[in-house]
């Protein structure tokens, strides 16, 4: 099998979760989307340790789990503390900060 | 047909609806459903790309804990709200769409352009250390420590940032029994408050009480509804009693 | 001494400008002190003059160092010389009578202290202008004299008409002062000084174009000054101004400054023979139309102001003539001030009388009412008509001669102008004077008070003995002479045969107008069905209706599409740009709009755009 495969899967992903984030407008789907993006960058560093026969591309990858772990308990803090004083996850109710 | 193509057809398909059911579904509960299972099938992929440790700490790390989190939160802000898919910004969905189109695109000519080497595997440098996971542990700890040990900084970071953001501040004090006993008989409501659902349809939490003239008393209901316009019961109400 | 003689009228003034309400009580008396004072020490230093030879009269007093740039040095001194003093007593004497006379004239003004500042005023920036002794400080004079002519003449400032007629003499007087200053840039830039002396010593070194032009910048200050074609239009008007003021500043003194002007530059035209041709032409025109402009106005001031237009003209024509004319110049111009001050002072006299009344169709038979003022008035009318021996005779009749030395036609302009000039003297006799009464009801008229009479008298004396006495006492051809040279005009008509010709047409013009205006009954109310020619006296022979269409129109239209142009094109031009930056700024802030997404899409179709570019390159 080719290896390129997972590259190309994850090239699908990646611009999938692209796409969910730039027209989703609930928060907590913009940030699976997020979430899918990290995902697909995972895979492609994993897939390409395979190929290049190195382990770096898998601790790069397990430093991003832990990164987006982070990250996701910071982001969705955030939107819990928008949505106690706004009553909405949608991130375009978040848009005072404009001209 | 390899065993790797077949677990890699499965599993790679699966990965991709749950990726496209995540963008498409309407409600947000269901997208992380979707999106879970996409995380499991890139976890098989993983594995069978010679990675077990890693396949392991995504079921267990993102899939266990990072999904239920965002299921949580989910349950926190309303397990039912659900995003209008029509668009509201300009142009936005025809130039994410154009955008995205080109990009995945541009990646796939770039990925199938390139020379497809024989993949080298990692069964040899595992074998160096004695096992993958002993290979990565020592990577890690070694190469990687000082990455580590930053990322064990952002780690606590990260917890005291939620903590600080979501923590709910008390401004007042909180009142006494002997206040709201005096409130209660001093105070602008000599009876007590109206209770929600009076002279209504249902009994619901969101359906607020009519004043005798017919209007809402919007002081029957928890300050949330009010603003959020939620009194569609005691309209209903309102114009059958005329 | 010379200091005293300005310093005295300038404290004057000072005092009841800046001393308020206070100075009301005793303030005429203050003033009339102070030119009086100035009088008696310019008679003391007229004395000590003549007692000294000739070659030692002129004397200087350096004050201080007015301005000192480099080579641009300005001393502020004073010149004293034959010309000088003479324009001194005529100033401070004239001056010192017509303050008399404004102690009656104005004794019901209620701004008399204001006035009488002025008048203090104008004499002490008179006697600056003449006293000066660089063209510098007389331009300081200059100015000084047009600021008070300004202030007099819209003296009655509740008037609409007397403050647009002050406005108009200063913004005239602007277009003169220009080519007073030209003048004085041109004389610095050639001779690199800007003293009398200087100059004079250095005429004769220069290129005879720049002299030339020097010449007529001067010219053109003396028209501005002094009425003369074509800036003359502001003295008509300039008779909204109290009668005083009109003898003292629009008729003896003030308007001859740029007569002044000439003689005191004579080194320059010596030598340009094109601009004293130029001068002779301005005076030649000024003498005619001012002649012609008098006989048409009702106005006895107005009519008045015309005749001080065209006697004026005769001094400048004559100053044009060169040194056969420039002591006759200075000799009519003193006569002139004597008796035109003294006609003045004569109308005022009769208005006193008539309510304020100008307008000669409401006299007649005021001679039995106001035998004084008839009396002084008349030998007045007598002087400036050219009768001998009256002082007009002498002066008017030298220039006449003079003129006809010149060129033909010159000579016969003034000797049409003489004529002319009896014409709407005695017009102006028959119809103040005598004929029936046409006065207005309520009107009673009377006999001025002697503070007003006796000035008028002094000047009637001095209109019926001045000329004489200077010509034939004071020798004034040959006073002059060290200052402006003198020659005896060499000429084929000679003067036995002028002076009978001259005093023939003076008849002929005086009988004529007795035959128009003493014979026949004068209608109280204008007559409409004139000719062309009287109409176009009456409106001062179109010079307001030339000067609009010719200046203020054109002007006006400039300036509107100047405003035109720096509206929309400047303006437009720097408004376009910020309007279009600010258009642009507008319609871009609209990408700030806040959206979260449309952020993300702007970043992904950014790394889209650049990853693009990358593939692009590497392939």
């Amino acid at each position: 099998m080719n290896p390129n495969n997972y590259l190309l899967l994850a090239a699908i992903l990646f611009t999938i979760g692209a796409y969910g984030v730039l027209v989703r407008r609930n928060a907590i789907i913009v940030f699976l989307s997020v979430e899918l993006m990290l995902n697909a960058a995972n895979l492609a560093f994993v897939a390409a340790a395979r190929n290049t026969g190195t382990l770096d591309g898998l601790v790069a990858a397990f430093f991003v789990m832990v990164v987006a772990a982070a990250e996701v308990v910071v982001g969705l803090a955030i939107i819990v503390t928008i949505f106690r004083t706004r009553r909405s996850a949608s991130i375009d109710e978040a848009s005072l900060m404009k001209y | 047909m390899t065993g790797e193509s077949l677990v890699f057809g499965v599993s790679g398909t699966f990965a991709i609806v749950g990726a496209v059911g995540m963008v498409i579904s309407r409600k947000a509960v269901h997208s992380a459903l979707w999106v879970a299972f996409a995380m499991i099938n890139i976890a098989i992929l993983y594995f069978s790309l010679e990675a077990p440790f890693l396949g392991t700490i995504q079921i267990i790390v993102y899939t266990g804990a990072i999904m239920m989190m965002f299921l949580f939160v989910l349950m926190m802000v309303g397990v039912d709200s659900s995003d209008s898919l029509i668009e509201t910004i300009k142009g936005q969905r025809v130039l994410a769409s154009l955008f995205g189109l080109i990009f995945g695109a541009m990646l796939v000519s770039a990925i199938t352009s390139s020379l497809a080497s024989p993949s080298a595997g990692l069964a040899a440098v595992s074998a160096d250390s004695g096992g993958p996971i002993q290979a990565i542990a020592r990577l890690i700890f070694r190469e990687y420590v000082f990455a580590f040990e930053a990322l064990s900084a952002l780690l606590i970071t990260a917890a005291v940032g939620a903590i600080l953001l979501a923590h709910n501040e008390r401004w007042a004090p909180r009142k006494t029994q002997d206040q709201m006993q005096r409130e209660r008989t001093l105070g602008t409501h000599i009876t007590p408050l109206p209770a929600p659902g009076v002279l209504a349809s249902t009994n619901a939490v969101d359906t607020p009480a009519l004043l005798p003239d017919g209007s809402i008393s919007t002081t029957s209901l928890p300050g949330s509804f009010g603003l959020k316009g939620q009194v569609d019961g005691a309209r209903s109400i309102t114009e059958e009693g005329k | 001494m010379i200091a005293a003689l300005i310093g005295l009228p300038l404290l004057g003034a000072v005092v009841l400008l800046l001393g308020g309400r206070r100075t009301n009580a005793w303030g005429h008396l203050l003033a009339v002190v102070m030119s009086a004072s100035s009088f008696f020490i310019a008679a003391m230093l007229f004395m000590q003059m003549v007692g000294k030879p000739e070659e030692e009269r002129e004397i200087g007093q350096f004050l201080f160092d007015w301005i000192a740039v480099g080579a641009f040095q300005i001393p502020f001194g004073f010149y004293l010389d034959q010309l000088a003093i003479v324009f001194v007593l005529l100033i401070t004497g004239v001056g010192t009578l017509i303050h008399i006379y404004s102690i009656g004239y104005m004794a019901h003004d209620p701004n008399r202290r204001q006035f009488f500042g002025y008048l203090n005023l104008f004499i002490a920036s008179m006697l600056l202008l003449v006293l000066a002794d660089n063209y510098f400080l007389l331009y300081l004079g200059w100015e000084s004299v047009g600021l008070a002519s300004y202030l007099l003449i819209s003296f009655y400032q509740q008037k609409p008409s007397a403050a647009a007629a002050g406005k108009k003499a200063f913004i005239v007087n602007r277009v003169g002062d220009v080519g007073l200053a030209l003048a004085i840039l041109l004389m610095f830039v050639t001779f690199g000084t800007l003293s009398f002396e200087g100059v004079a010593a250095g005429a004769g070194l220069a290129a005879p174009t720049t002299v030339t032009w020097i010449g007529l910048a001067l010219l053109l200050a003396a028209c501005g000054k002094s009425a003369q074609f074509p800036l003359q239009s502001w003295l008509l008007d300039a008779m909204e101004g109290p009668t005083p003021v009109s003898a003292l500043i629009h008729a003896a003194t003030m308007v001859t400054a740029g007569v002044y002007l000439i003689v005191r530059a004579h080194a320059i035209f010596d030598l340009s023979e094109t601009a004293r041709t130029a001068v002779v032409i301005v005076g030649a025109i000024t003498l005619l139309l001012g002649a012609f402009i008098g006989t048409a106005k009702d106005d006895i001031k107005k009519g008045l102001a015309g005749s001080t237009m065209s006697q004026i003209g005769y001094m400048i024509l004559a100053a044009g003539l060169g040194p056969v004319g420039y002591v006759f110049a200075i000799f009519h111009l003193l006569t002139h001030g004597m008796f035109k001050a003294g006609l003045f002072l004569g109308a005022g006299s009769v208005m006193h009388g008539m309510h304020d009344d100008v307008n000669m169709r409401h006299y007649g038979a005021l001679r039995t009412m106001m035998k004084v003022t008839y009396a002084t008035f008349a030998l007045g009318f007598l002087a400036i008509i050219g009768v001998p021996p009256f002082a007009g005779f002498w002066s008017k009749d030298e220039i006449i001669h003079a003129a006809f030395g010149q060129n033909l036609f010159i000579g016969l302009a003034t000797l049409l102008g003489a004529g002319v000039t009896a014409f709407y003297m005695t017009r102006m006799m028959a119809m103040t004077f005598f004929g029936e009464a046409r006065w207005e009801q309520d009107v009673k008229p009377h006999e001025s008070p002697a503070v007003m009479t006796i000035p008028m008298i002094v000047l009637a004396l001095g209109s019926a003995f001045g000329g004489m006495a200077m010509l034939f006492i004071g020798d004034i051809e040959h006073w002059l002479e060290p200052v402006t040279g003198f020659a005896y005009p060499q000429n084929s008509v000679s003067k036995a045969v002028l002076i009978p010709i001259t005093l023939a047409v003076i008849l002929g013009g005086a009988g004529y107008a007795w035959l128009c205006y003493g014979r026949r009954p004068i209608p109280v109310d204008a007559p409409t069905n004139v000719s062309l020619l009287t109409k176009a006296a009456r409106a001062d022979a179109y010079g307001d209706a030339i000067n609009e269409s010719l200046f203020m129109r054109p002007g006006q239209y400039l300036t509107r599409s100047l405003t035109w142009f720096d509206a929309k094109a400047i303006d437009g031009f720097v408004g376009g740009i910020a309007a279009a930056v600010g258009g642009l700024s507008a319609r871009s802030r609209r990408l700030q709009n806040g959206y979260v997404r449309s952020y993300a899409l702007t970043m992904f179709g950014g790394a889209t755009l650049i990853a693009l570019i990358l593939l692009l390159v590497r392939l």
